[in-house]
Formats: C-alpha cells, sequence, structure tokens
C-alpha cells in the first residue's frame, strides 16, 4: 500500500524537472548592453554600422564581450555597468545623430535554453521603472471627418450627374441629402446603392428613404463603425509605434486596450514630459504647390526628396496638412499602374479644391515633415566635453506629382512606381497623421530607483514569509511538516518556470500573489495531514495515510475550484496591477495542487509506503 | 462523540454579533464612504523623494499660493517622501509635471519617485468593472457551491463571503484608508481564501450528515464538524497570517494597503467560516434528507406518462 508506479515516479520527476528547466533562465544574471539602431526608421542597422560601432570601442580600447546584428538593432553587450555608460558615450560621440542609443540589460540565457523556449521573467514597469500612458482614441471624431469627407464627395458627384440638390447636410453621424425633384432622388439613390459596397460584414451604409419630402438620410452600419474604428485605432497604433521608436527605448510596449484605446509602456524611461512630447506630436505632412519658375526668393524654398539627391522649389504656402489626411490606401489605374489613393476631410478637401483649380497643369508636392534632434559636441564651463543635444525639423519631399484635375477630398497620385513603391508611399502618407486624435487617460511614472526598492522589498517578504511557514510546518508536523516543504518549495520553482515560460510580467502585486499562494499552498497539505491524524485513531498507518489523502482530495478541489473562479474573475475584469495579481494567484493555485498533492504523497509513500509501521507521528 | 467547544451553543451571540459589526459597516459606507485612491477618484499623484525631512506646510502653502486648493500633502513611508495629491476632474494629464517643477522653482529640489495621473472617466470605469466583478465573482461562486452541495450551503457561503467583504470595505471606511485597485485585488483574494475555509467546514458538515447516522440533531453534527475542522482552520489562518505579516512589515508602502486587507479578510474570514457559515445552515433548518446522495436519475421515470 501506498506507493506509485514508477511511472507515475517519473511523471512526477518529469513535470518538475521542467519547473526547473524553465525556471533556470532566472538564475543567470542579466548583462548591461547597448542597442544601436539607424536614427532613419526606414533604415534597418547593417554590417557597415556594426563595423563603425567596434571600431569606435575599438579605438577606446573599452572591453566588451560581444557585438552582434540583431533584427534592426546592433546590440553591443558589456561586463559592467561603468564599461556600458562610458560606451555609451563613446558611441553617441562617434555616431552623433546617425543613430538611436539605448542603454539596456540583456538576458544571458545559455543557447540550449534559448532554443527550447527559456527565458527570464519580464519585470512589471513598477519593478523596472519607467512610464506607462494609456491614450484613448477619439473615434467619434473620426466618423465625423469620414462622414464630412463622404458628403462633400457625394456633393461633387450629385453636381457632375446634374442631380440637383435642395439641401444636404450631415449631423448625429447621418447624411442628409434633400433634392429637388424624384427623378434626382431616384438617380441619386442608384449612385448611393452601387457605392455601397458590400463586405464580408454587410452593407456600409443603411439607406433610408422618404419620398414625399425627397429625402435620403445615409447613416454608417454597426459593423462599418467598427470597421472604421478598427482602422483608425489599427492607424493610430502604427504611428504611435513609429513615434515609440525614435524614443530609442530597449522593449517599448504599444498595445491596443479594448475597442479605442492604446497602452504604450516605456520601461526605463525617466522623464514623461519628453516621451508625451513625441508622442503626442501632429501633423507631419505638408501638401505644397511646386513654385512657379519665375517666382520670387520670398515665396519660394528650396527641399531636398527622401530617397534622391534630387531637390524641388515650392511654395511656402501650405495647401493641406497631414491631420486634414483621413485615409491613404493603394490601387490600380486604368493602365493598371500603381497608384495611391488619398481621401482628406472636408477641410482639406475644401482647401484642396480652392488650390488645385487654377492651378491644373503644375506640381503639387507632399512633404514628409520630421522632428530630430542634431548632438554636437561641446565643452562646458569647467571644461569637459559634454554633448548637447538640439531638436530640429527636417522637411523631405516624398512625392512630386502634376495636378491633372480639379482635386477635392479624394484624389489619387499616379506614377508612383511599382506597387511596393506605391504602398510605401501610402504608409508614409498615413503615418505622418493620426488617424482620429488622441487623448491622455492615464499616466503613471515610476523612477528606477524605486524600481529597484520595490524589487528588493518583495523578494525579501516572499523569502521571509516563506522561510517562517516552512520553520512552523517543520516543527509542527515533523517528517510530515519536511515533504510539504519539499512540496512548497518545488511549487515556487513551478510558479517561476510557469510565468517565466509565458512571458507573464512580474510586478508588485504579483509578487504579493506569490506570497499569498505560499500562504495559502500550505492549506492542501495541512488538510491531508489533520485528516490522516483523525483516521489514524481508527485505522493502522497506512491505510490512515492513504484514506488522509483521498478523503482530502475531494475538499482540496472544491476550496481551490472556487478561488480559482474568483481570480479569474480577477483577471478578467482587472487592469495592470490587479491582472498581474491574479495571473500568479491563477498559476499559483493551479501549480499548488500539483504540489500539494502528488508531491508530497510521494515522499511521504518513499519514506512509508509499503514499510511495516507501528507508530506513525502527524 | 465528544465536542470540546460547543461553538453552536453561542450561535446566538455570534450571529448578534454579525449582524452588529454588518451593520455598523454598511451605515458607515453609506454616510462616509470610502477614501478613494488614485485608481478610483482620478486626478493626479505624485510621490518626491528629499535628503532631508520634507516641510508638509512649506509644500502645502506653496501649492495653495498657486491655486492647487484642492490638494493633499502628507509623507508616505518616511518623513523623507512626500505624496502630493490633486483631485481634479479636469482631465488635465500635465498637473503632476506642473506641480514638480513649481515646486523645483521654488527651492524644493527633490527627485521624483513616480507619478501617476488616471483621468476621470478611468476612474468612474474602474469603480464600475470593480463592483460589476465582485457581483459577478460572488454569483458563480455562488452557482458552484449549489451545483457541487446544495442551495443552503451556497446561501451560507455566500452570506459569509459578503459578510467579510462588507466588514473589511467598512474598516476601510471608518479608518478612512486608501482604497485602490491593489486593495480590490485583496478583497477578491479575501473572498478567495474565506471561500476556501468555508468549502473545508461544509464538506465536513456534509460528510458527518451523511455518515454519521447516530447523531440526529444538526446542532449536534455541526460542533462535531467545527471541532474537527478546527486545528486546520487555526493553523492554516495561522500560516496565511505568518506571510501576510511579511508582507505588511517588509512589503514595502505601496502594498501595505493590499496586505492590511488581507490580514484583516484573513481574521474575519476564519471567523465567519466557523459561524456565519453553521449560523446559516442552522437558520435555514438543514436535515439530514437535504444531504442524501441522489437518486440515479431516470430511476423513476419510467412510470411517467
Amino acid at each position: 500500500m501506498n506507493r506509485f508506479s514508477p511511472f507515475k515516479y517519473s511523471m512526477i520527476l518529469l513535470v518538475l524537472a521542467l519547473g526547473v528547466i524553465y525556471a533556470l533562465p532566472n538564475l543567470y544574471p542579466a548583462q548591461p548592453a547597448i542597442q544601436v539602431a539607424y536614427t532613419d526608421s526606414g533604415k534597418s542597422a547593417d554590417q557597415a554600422l556594426l563595423e563603425t560601432v567596434s571600431e569606435s570601442l575599438d579605438k577606446k580600447s573599452l572591453n566588451y564581450d560581444e557585438i552582434f546584428l540583431r533584427d534592426n538593432n546592433i546590440v553591443a553587450k558589456f561586463f559592467s555597468i561603468d564599461d556600458q555608460l562610458s560606451a555609451k558615450t563613446i558611441l553617441q560621440r562617434a555616431l552623433l545623430d546617425e543613430a538611436i542609443i539605448a542603454l539596456n540589460l540583456e538576458p544571458t540565457t545559455p543557447q540550449w535554453l534559448k532554443d527550447i523556449g527559456g527565458r527570464p521573467l519580464k519585470l512589471g514597469l513598477d519593478l523596472s521603472g519607467g512610464v506607462h500612458f494609456l491614450l484613448e482614441v477619439d473615434i467619434e471624431s473620426a466618423l465625423n471627418s469620414r462622414l464630412e469627407a463622404q458628403l462633400n464627395s457625394y456633393r461633387k458627384t450629385f453636381r457632375d450627374q446634374k442631380i440637383y440638390l435642395a439641401n444636404s447636410s450631415s449631423k448625429d453621424m447621418t447624411m442628409l441629402f434633400e433634392f429637388k425633384d424624384a427623378e434626382g432622388l431616384s438617380s441619386a439613390r442608384r449612385i448611393l446603392n452601387t457605392d455601397n459596397i458590400v463586405g464580408i460584414n454587410g452593407p456600409m451604409y443603411s439607406i433610408t428613404e422618404n419620398s414625399e419630402r425627397n429625402v435620403l438620410s445615409v447613416e454608417y452600419t454597426d459593423a462599418s463603425i467598427k470597421e472604421i474604428r478598427d482602422y483608425a485605432v489599427g492607424q493610430n497604433l502604427t504611428t504611435l509605434r513609429n513615434r515609440v521608436n525614435e524614443l530609442g527605448v530597449s522593449e517599448p510596449v504599444v498595445q491596443r486596450y479594448g475597442s479605442n484605446r492604446i497602452v504604450v509602456q516605456l520601461p526605463g524611461v525617466q522623464d514623461p514630459t519628453a516621451a508625451k512630447k513625441i508622442i503626442g506630436k501632429t501633423a507631419n505632412l505638408e501638401f505644397r504647390l511646386e513654385a512657379k519658375p519665375n517666382a520670387s526668393r520670398l515665396r519660394k524654398e528650396e527641399f531636398a526628396f527622401k530617397d534622391s539627391f534630387r531637390t524641388a522649389f515650392l511654395e511656402k504656402n501650405i495647401v493641406v496638412t497631414g491631420d486634414r489626411v483621413t485615409n491613404a490606401s493603394t490601387g490600380f489605374d486604368e493602365n493598371g499602374q500603381s497608384q495611391v489613393n488619398i481621401t482628406l476631410d472636408m477641410q482639406g478637401g475644401r482647401s484642396m479644391q480652392r488650390a488645385t483649380g487654377p492651378n491644373i497643369g503644375r506640381g503639387l508636392a507632399v512633404l514628409f515633415v520630421e522632428q530630430k534632434s542634431k548632438s554636437e559636441i561641446a565643452n562646458d564651463d569647467e571644461g569637459n566635453e559634454i554633448i548637447i543635444q538640439t531638436s530640429y525639423i527636417e522637411k523631405k519631399i516624398i512625392s512630386l506629382a502634376t495636378i491633372q484635375a480639379n482635386l477635392g477630398n479624394s484624389f489619387r497620385i499616379t506614377g508612383v512606381g511599382s506597387p511596393q513603391e506605391a504602398s510605401e508611399l501610402a504608409l508614409l502618407l498615413r503615418a505622418g497623421a493620426l488617424a482620429a486624435p488622441m487623448k491622455f487617460v492615464e499616466e503613471r511614472t515610476v523612477s528606477p530607483s524605486l524600481g529597484k526598492e520595490n524589487i528588493e522589498t518583495g523578494f525579501r517578504s516572499v523569502v521571509i514569509g516563506f522561510m517562517l511557514v516552512v520553520l512552523f510546518m517543520a516543527l509542527y508536523y515533523r517528517m510530515f511538516g519536511i515533504a510539504a516543504n519539499v512540496a512548497l518549495f518545488s511549487n515556487l520553482i513551478l510558479i517561476t518556470g510557469i510565468m517565466s515560460l509565458l512571458g507573464a510580467a512580474l510586478s508588485l502585486p504579483g509578487i504579493a500573489g506569490i506570497v499569498l499562494t505560499v500562504g495559502m499552498a500550505v492549506d492542501a497539505n495541512v488538510l491531508i495531514f489533520s485528516r490522516i491524524r483523525e483516521e489514524l485513531k481508527t485505522k493502522d498507518p497506512q491505510s490512515a495515510i492513504n484514506d488522509g489523502f483521498s478523503r482530502a482530495f475531494v475538499t482540496i478541489f472544491d476550496a481551490n475550484v472556487t478561488t480559482l473562479i474568483a481570480s479569474l474573475v480577477l483577471y478578467i475584469i482587472g487592469t495592470g496591477p490587479v491582472k498581474g495579481f491574479a495571473i500568479t494567484l491563477s498559476i499559483g493555485i493551479v501549480t499548488s495542487m500539483f504540489t500539494a498533492i502528488l508531491v508530497t504523497r510521494s515522499i511521504v509513500n518513499l519514506v512509508y509506503g509499503g514499510k511495516n509501521i507501528k507508530e506513525l507521528k502527524v | 462523540m465528544n465536542n470540546p467547544i460547543p461553538f453552536m451553543k453561542f450561535r446566538k451571540i455570534a450571529g448578534i454579533v454579525s449582524i452588529a459589526l454588518f451593520s455598523i459597516s454598511v451605515l458607515t459606507l453609506g454616510f462616509r464612504g470610502l477614501t478613494l485612491g488614485l485608481d478610483f477618484s482620478g486626478g493626479t499623484l505624485i510621490e518626491i523623494s528629499y535628503e532631508e525631512p520634507a516641510n508638509l506646510e512649506e509644500i502645502r502653502s506653496i501649492l495653495i499660493a498657486n491655486n492647487f486648493e484642492d490638494s493633499q500633502v502628507v509623507n508616505f513611508g518616511t518623513d523623507l517622501d512626500v505624496l502630493i495629491k490633486v483631485a481634479d476632474q479636469s482631465g488635465n494629464s500635465k498637473l503632476g509635471n506642473q506641480i514638480f517643477t513649481l515646486l523645483q522653482d521654488q527651492g524644493l529640489p527633490g527627485t521624483l519617485k513616480r507619478s501617476g495621473f488616471v483621468g476621470p472617466q478611468i476612474g468612474a470605469e474602474l469603480r464600475d468593472q470593480g463592483g460589476v466583478g465582485m457581483l459577478v465573482a460572488l454569483f458563480m461562486i455562488l452557482l458552484y457551491v449549489a451545483f457541487r452541495f446544495q442551495y443552503k450551503f451556497a446561501l451560507g457561503a455566500v452570506s459569509a463571503l459578503g459578510h467579510d467583504v462588507v466588514i473589511v470595505l467598512g474598516c476601510f471606511s471608518i479608518f478612512a484608508w486608501d482604497f485602490d485597485l491593489t486593495v480590490l485585488a485583496a478583497l477578491l483574494a479575501v473572498i478567495g481564501y474565506s471561500l476556501n475555509d468555508t468549502i473545508v467546514v461544509s464538506d465536513r458538515i456534509r460528510e458527518n450528515f451523511r455518515t454519521q447516522r447516530e447523531l440526529s440533531d444538526p446542532q449536534e453534527i455541526i460542533d462535531l464538524s467545527l471541532n474537527q475542522t478546527l486545528s486546520r482552520t487555526i493553523i492554516t489562518s495561522l500560516t496565511t497570517l505568518l506571510v501576510l505579516f511579511a508582507l505588511f512589515i517588509f512589503g514595502g508602502d505601496l502594498i501595505r494597503g493590499f496586505s492590511l486587507a488581507l490580514i484583516l479578510g484573513v481574521l474575519i474570514g476564519t471567523y465567519s467560516s466557523i459561524y456565519v457559515v453553521a449560523n446559516m445552515l442552522m437558520s435555514l433548518g438543514i436535515t439530514q434528507e437535504d444531504m442524501a446522495i441522489p437518486e440515479p436519475e431516470g430511476a423513476d421515470f419510467d412510470e411517467m406518462p
């Protein structure tokens, strides 16, 4: 009695071994490192940059561990934080504005562990320090500006088709067209119907007709509202990612959160104001007319093209800025050539119409505007060399095309080259502006020193709590207590292993969750042991052990399932810190069931199983 | 059968105590309400660390002189750290930075340890989510317990949980402790913990109703079950309290509210698993028949027309 088959033992050992393996990466200390990437987000790091980095470090004979290329970055690892910091100064001086240099900590997980997916625990912002922003995308205004743009383009279409409108307006997400006669109404209805593309989610508009008053009211269907919302949020995500990349943060998080919010987390960033400035900036596109050859110097400016050494003179007047662009996509023209379709909002459309009408045949350029910073080496008051950063604005031409017709709020640029070049242009056009305005609705900053303090206090409380429980169990239950302690210890390892494997971030409440699990995990063992103690009054030791375990199991199961329900609810409704707590608690409940029942049992079986025991002390 | 402690003898007193504590808590929650932390109230918070003990009065007067009347200035943890909270509802996310620069300009240069801004609608959403989450959790637990045990147990379990949560909330209201997201998480953990206890006791009561055929008085059976589970109840509470006190003392200021809520919750939860559940079962008139293992279904169905 009370013996496990060798198979069962090996399964338990296998699970524990996996836990140990995946918890292992946490034992390798992180190594100070530097990430270098080109400032120009279109350019990815290459061999040339790698050589520049290693040469500049060699020249100053600075020790480094290794330098390699990864994704779009050059990563250089160092043996000490001092080396890392002086390397940063050296590289900043050597590369100046060519590259973005970010400090980070590289895990030193050995290759064989990486190959099987091992990685150390990620730290939450409260432990690593950094800033957290929650931005809300104003969908309402994205919808309104789209509707305005639509309204304008229909007005134009109707005018071209000689359909006469008595009145037209847009409000409350609805376009209203009042026609002069029934004939106008029916031909407009035909146009609208052909326009009303039926996508996978059904038609784009729902159209209602009032034939007595010759009125058509057109509104977006719920499906197309959802589509527009997804587009706007997705577009803003891309723009934010590009902007965040400019900050040179090593592991930024830019994620959609709920239906219309975006979370931005920048670990290690200490200055939220600077970060906010970059994230929140707008209008990076300008549409300008090409200057007439005889224009006065005062009215024109020379700009370079983004992808060539050519330059062109443009008028100083800006026709439309990028925040008026509501959409830009690629397509093909009648001849099968690539083109880029651009949609502007109402105001943008009106300005475009005014500017292009009298200027057919002239060139229209799109300028890409980027905020950049320039570094210079200078001496401070004490004669030390310092690097001074000044920010400036760079404007380059991304497209220069001839105006073929009077443009409204939706037009196209043809002759843009290959489909790939077209989609790059569309991307740049979109990247310039946000699809919908955003505002900050939540912001949290934790300084790196506070993060470090939090790790220390958190770690200390786990260790102290754990020691107290272990001591108590060993004193109170002796042999059984030791078995329970082994189980408890394996529980901690399993929790660490699973959390590392899942890539779940450990936060301060997460540590609290682990501490709590330690306290509660003992409960299962206490239940089993008190049950065995009771059974001993009437039964022999072997059957007491057996019945103790099996009777207690039902109770443990029910108790844990209900706690799991509570923690799942916590996970679903919770945000940030609460979610972190719920994750560790849920994982802890599952692993504690395994360790408290099976691991304890196997130790007890190993010690007592199959032996003839006269007296059992619990 | 010997029952060293006749728990149910005192059930009336315990019932009165519970009802009294519960009513006091509901009253104070109704009249005083909770001191909502930043997460729920919305607004701006900054924590600044100074080299020397900070003069709170000076900071307050600077803030008031600069039109930040609606601000709280307190020490946080040590007297070197100052926590400034502004309950601004306009949704201005630049406030924290403004205050920090203002203080620096006024000759109080410290280091910014952390800052937070929660927009008004986020605060409101978190409040709603928290409340709804609590109710959903309670309801799902009610269903599970009703399914695994019996509805009288489910009612007992849920009233025990409600009892614990409301009394812990009452303590936070009376002592005006900050109620933030971590405390909410702690309350849900209290639900989990207290439930654990309740299930263990209920499980034993159910088992004894089925096996102890010689005992017919429900009161005796409940007393027997409570005594049998007593040592386990005490030891588990003890080990959990050990780690919670470690967390409370060594875990830093940020999770003090969390550990405090849990310590209270574990203490009250331990009491409620002994008295509230058993009391409810007694009042609902639990009988041996309630515990009968249900007959296999379908046996009688053949005779149905």
